[in-house]
C-alpha cells in the first residue's frame, strides 16, 4: 500500500466533472509524475489531497488516515507540503524568517503564543533554518527582503520553507512554469540532489517532459479527469495511448 | 537584560529616561514667556499622553503586525472605564483592583468581539469591529443604563458601598492611600515643573505596557503575526493555524485598550458612553498611523502628538488670534484671524484631518519614517564618504522600525 491512496474520487464543478473516479496510490519514497494536457484536472487533483477542495465522493487517505475534511494546516501536520505553480512566500520578511516560521510550525504545531520568547534567543531553530537555506544554496541571502528575490530563488525558498519541515510527501505544482531552460536544470538538480540526501516522497505535476524524464520513477498520465495508465517513464514514451492523449498534441 | 539584546535595553532606557523626564520636557518654556501657552507639562496632559499612547501601542499589536484594521477599539476603552469605576464604586478607590478588572474584562470582551469579527478579513472586518463597536455604544448609553448610568455616565458617589475602604480613607482614587491628583509643585528659573502622582503611576504602567509590546515584536509570535499580514495562504500549507494567531493579538490589543480606559477613570473617576463612540476608534487609527504603524515607538509619538497639539489648538481662540496678528491692519486682521479660528479652538478636528492627510500622503511610515529620514540626511551631510555603512554606524532607525 502507498503512502498516499486516492480510492474512487470524484469532483464535479456545475456541470464539469473535473475528477471522475480516480484511483492513485504513491509509493513511499518514489518521485511520481502526475501529466496530462491542460484542464486534465491536475491542479483540482492536488487541490483535493491538500485539503482546498473536498471531493464529492471517494477517500484520500495518507498513512491509512483520512485526509478529507481535515484543514490544509491539519494535513500540512500530517506530513504533506505544498509547492505552489507560483511561489507563495512571506514577501515581507526576510529570507531567515521565512525559513524560520515552518521550523516554528515545525516544533510548536497549528499554534503556540509564545509571545514572551525571543526569536533570536531560538538558536536551535536559527541553525536548522540556516543550514536549510546551505543545501538549496541561499545562504548568503539569507537577510534579504524575500520579495525582492529573483524568481527562481522565490521558488528555491518555498522549497526551503517546505523542505525545513521534513515533510513526508512533497507536493509540487508545476514546479518549473515560466522558468528560463538554465533555471529549469537548477530546479532538477535541486530536486535530485533532494531525493538523494532524505527518504522523501514527492509527487509532481508537471508540463515539461524534459523535467518529468529526468526525475520521475512513476508516471500517471491524467486525461479528462480519469488516469489512463500509470506506468514507469519508459513504458510512457512508448505507450500508444499515452502519445494519442496527451504526447502526440506537446513536443516532447 | 530581561531578554533584550543589546540594542533593544539602549532603546527601552531612552524611553524610559524620556518618559520619566517628561515633566521637563514638555514645559520648555517659562511662566511669563510668550510662548507659555505651549508648554504641555501639565499632569492631566502628560497621563493622557502616556494612556492614549498604551491605547495605540496595543492597536499597533493588531493593526500594525497583523494588518486586521479594527474600528471598534473604543469599545474596550470603554469597558475598561466602566469595569474601573465599578471597582471604585464597590470594593475601593485604590487604583489596583480597578485596572486589574479592567483589563480582565476588556479581555472577555474582545475574546468575544474578535471571536466574531475575525472570521473575516479586509474590510469586511473593519465593518464588524466598528458595528459592534457602535452596538456597545449604543447599549451602555440606553439599555444597559443600571450598570452603565447611561447619559450621566458612571460616577464615584460618598453613599457608594466601598467596602474594603474605612471611613478614613482618601477620597480619590490613590495608590494605597496615596492620591492620584497630589502633585509636587518644582518652581525654578521662572519655570513650574508639575510632578503629578496619577502621572508617574501612568508613566510606570506605560512603560511596562512598552516592554511587553517590544518582547512580542521580537517573539516567535510576533513573527507570526508579521507572516499573518504578509501571507495567509502559506501559513495554512506551513501547518499554522492563523486564526488563533489573530484572535491573541485582537485580545491583546483589547487588554491595552482596557488598560487605558482603566488608567483614564483612575486620573477622572468618571466613565461615559461617548468614549466608546466610533470617534473614538477612529482617533487611535490615526494615532497609529500618523506615528507609524508596525513600529514600536511610532504609536507612542502618535499618541503624544495629538494629544499634545488637541490640547494647544483648542486653547487657541479667537482673542488670541487677534492678540497674535494685532500688526495687521484691520480688515486684514479679521480675515485671517476669520481663516485660522477654523483651523483652531473647535475647529482643531480639521487641522487635525489636514495633518492625517499631510501625514499619509508624504510619509506613508509616519513620523517614525520622518525620523528615519532625517538621520540618515544628518549622516549623509557629516560623513560623506561610506558614512551610509551600517556596520560602522548602527542606524538607531530600525530597532523603532521592524
Ligand atoms: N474552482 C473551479 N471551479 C470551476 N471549474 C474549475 C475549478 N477549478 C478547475 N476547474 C475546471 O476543472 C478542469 C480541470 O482543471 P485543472 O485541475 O486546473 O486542470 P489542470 O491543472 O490539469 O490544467 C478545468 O476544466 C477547469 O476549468
Ligand atoms: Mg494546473
Amino acid at each position: 500500500m502507498g503512502i498516499l491512496e486516492v480510492k474512487n474520487v470524484n469532483k464535479r464543478f456545475g456541470g464539469l466533472q473535473a475528477l471522475k473516479d480516480v484511483n492513485l496510490s504513491i509509493m513511499e519514497n518514489t518521485v511520481h509524475a502526475i501529466i496530462g494536457p491542460n484542464g486534465a484536472g491536475k491542479s483540482t487533483l492536488l487541490n483535493v489531497l491538500v485539503g482546498k477542495l473536498i471531493p464529492d465522493t471517494g477517500s484520500v487517505s495518507f498513512q491509512g488516515k483520512s485526509v478529507l475534511g481535515c484543514k490544509p494546516y491539519e494535513i500540512n501536520q500530517m506530513g504533506i507540503s505544498r509547492v505552489f505553480q507560483t511561489p507563495e512566500i512571506y514577501g515581507d520578511l526576510s529570507v531567515l524568517e521565512n525559513v524560520l516560521i515552518p521550523c516554528f510550525a515545525h516544533r510548536d504545531g497549528a499554534f503556540r503564543l509564545h509571545a514572551l520568547e525571543t526569536v533570536e534567543h531560538e538558536t536551535g531553530m536559527i541553525e536548522m533554518a540556516e543550514k536549510m537555506l546551505l543545501d538549496v544554496n541561499m545562504q548568503d541571502k539569507k537577510d534579504m527582503h524575500a520579495a525582492s528575490l529573483s524568481r527562481g530563488d522565490k521558488r528555491r525558498l518555498e522549497m526551503a520553507m517546505c523542505l525545513v519541515q521534513e515533510p513526508k510527501l512533497l507536493l509540487l505544482d508545476e514546479p518549473t512554469a515560466g522558468m528560463a531552460r538554465a533555471d529549469t536544470n537548477n530546479t532538477i538538480d535541486l530536486l535530485k540532489e533532494i531525493k538523494a540526501k532524505r527518504d522523501i516522497t514527492m509527487a509532481i505535476i508537471e508540463h515539461d517532459m524534459h523535467v518529468v524524464f529526468s526525475l520521475a520513477e512513476r508516471i500517471t498520465v491524467l486525461a479528462q479527469g480519469t488516469p489512463l495508465v500509470e506506468d514507469t517513464p519508459e513504458n510512457i514514451k512508448g505507450n500508444p495511448k499515452v502519445r494519442e492523449a496527451y504526447l502526440g498534441t506537446a513536443e516532447v | 537584560m530581561l531578554g533584550l539584546n543589546k540594542r533593544d535595553t539602549k532603546f527601552l532606557i531612552i524611553v524610559i529616561l524620556l518618559t520619566l523626564f517628561t515633566p521637563f520636557l514638555m514645559q520648555p518654556f517659562s511662566e511669563n514667556s510668550a510662548l507659555a501657552q505651549f508648554n504641555g507639562g501639565y499632569p492631566d496632559l502628560m497621563a493622557k499622553v502616556a494612556i492614549f499612547g498604551i491605547f495605540a501601542m496595543g492597536f499597533n499589536i493588531l493593526f500594525g503586525l497583523t494588518g486586521y484594521l479594527s474600528f471598534g477599539h473604543a469599545a474596550f476603552l470603554g469597558v475598561g472605564s466602566y469595569a474601573a469605576v465599578w471597582m471604585f464604586k464597590l470594593l475601593t478607590l485604590n487604583v489596583f483592583p480597578a485596572i486589574i478588572l479592567a483589563v480582565i474584562l476588556s479581555a472577555v470582551f474582545s475574546l468575544l468581539i474578535g471571536y466574531i469579527s475575525l472570521r473575516r478579513s479586509g474590510i469586511y472586518f473593519s465593518i464588524l469591529t466598528l458595528a459592534m463597536a457602535e452596538m456597545s455604544y449604543r447599549l451602555a448609553y440606553s439599555v444597559l443604563t443600571p450598570l452603565t448610568n447611561g447619559e450621566t455616565g458612571l460616577q464615584v458617589r460618598p453613599n457608594d458601598p466601598r467596602i474594603l475602604d474605612s471611613a478614613t480613607s482618601a477620597n480619590y482614587p490613590n495608590l494605597f492611600g496615596l492620591e492620584l491628583s497630589s502633585s509636587y509643585k518644582w518652581d525654578v528659573l521662572n519655570h513650574v515643573f508639575t510632578f503629578n502622582v496619577g502621572y508617574y503611576f501612568c508613566a510606570v504602567i506605560a512603560i511596562i505596557a512598552f516592554y511587553i509590546s517590544m518582547r512580542i515584536f521580537r517573539s516567535p509570535f510576533g513573527l507570526m503575526l508579521r507572516a499573518v499580514k504578509t501571507n495567509q495562504q502559506r501559513m495554512n500549507y506551513t501547518g499554522l493555524n492563523p486564526r488563533p494567531y489573530t484572535l491573541a493579538a485582537f485580545v491583546i490589543s483589547g487588554m491595552y485598550a482596557g488598560l487605558a480606559g482603566g488608567l483614564l477613570a483612575a486620573m477622572d473617576p468618571l466613565a461615559g458612553a461617548e468614549r466608546m463612540q466610533w470617534t473614538a476608534s477612529g482617533e487611535v487609527v490615526i494615532m497609529t498611523i500618523l506615528g507609524g504603524a508596525g513600529t514600536l515607538l511610532g504609536p507612542v509619538l502618535g499618541a503624544g502628538s495629538i494629544k499634545y497639539l488637541e490640547n494647544i489648538f483648542s486653547k487657541i481662540n479667537e482673542n488670541v488670534l487677534h492678540d497674535w496678528f494685532s500688526f495687521l491692519p484691520t480688515g486684514l486682521q479679521d480675515a485671517v484671524v476669520w481663516v485660522l479660528s477654523r483651523f483652531t479652538g473647535e475647529g482643531w478636528a480639521l487641522t487635525l484631518g489636514l495633518l492625517f492627510m499631510l501625514v499619509v500622503t508624504f510619509l506613508p511610515g509616519g513620523l517614525v519614517e520622518g525620523g528615519q529620514r532625517l538621520v540618515r540626511l544628518f549622516r549623509r551631510r557629516g560623513k560623506p564618504d561610506g558614512g551610509d555603512d551600517p556596520q560602522h554606524h548602527p542606524d538607531p532607525a530600525p530597532h523603532v522600525a521592524e
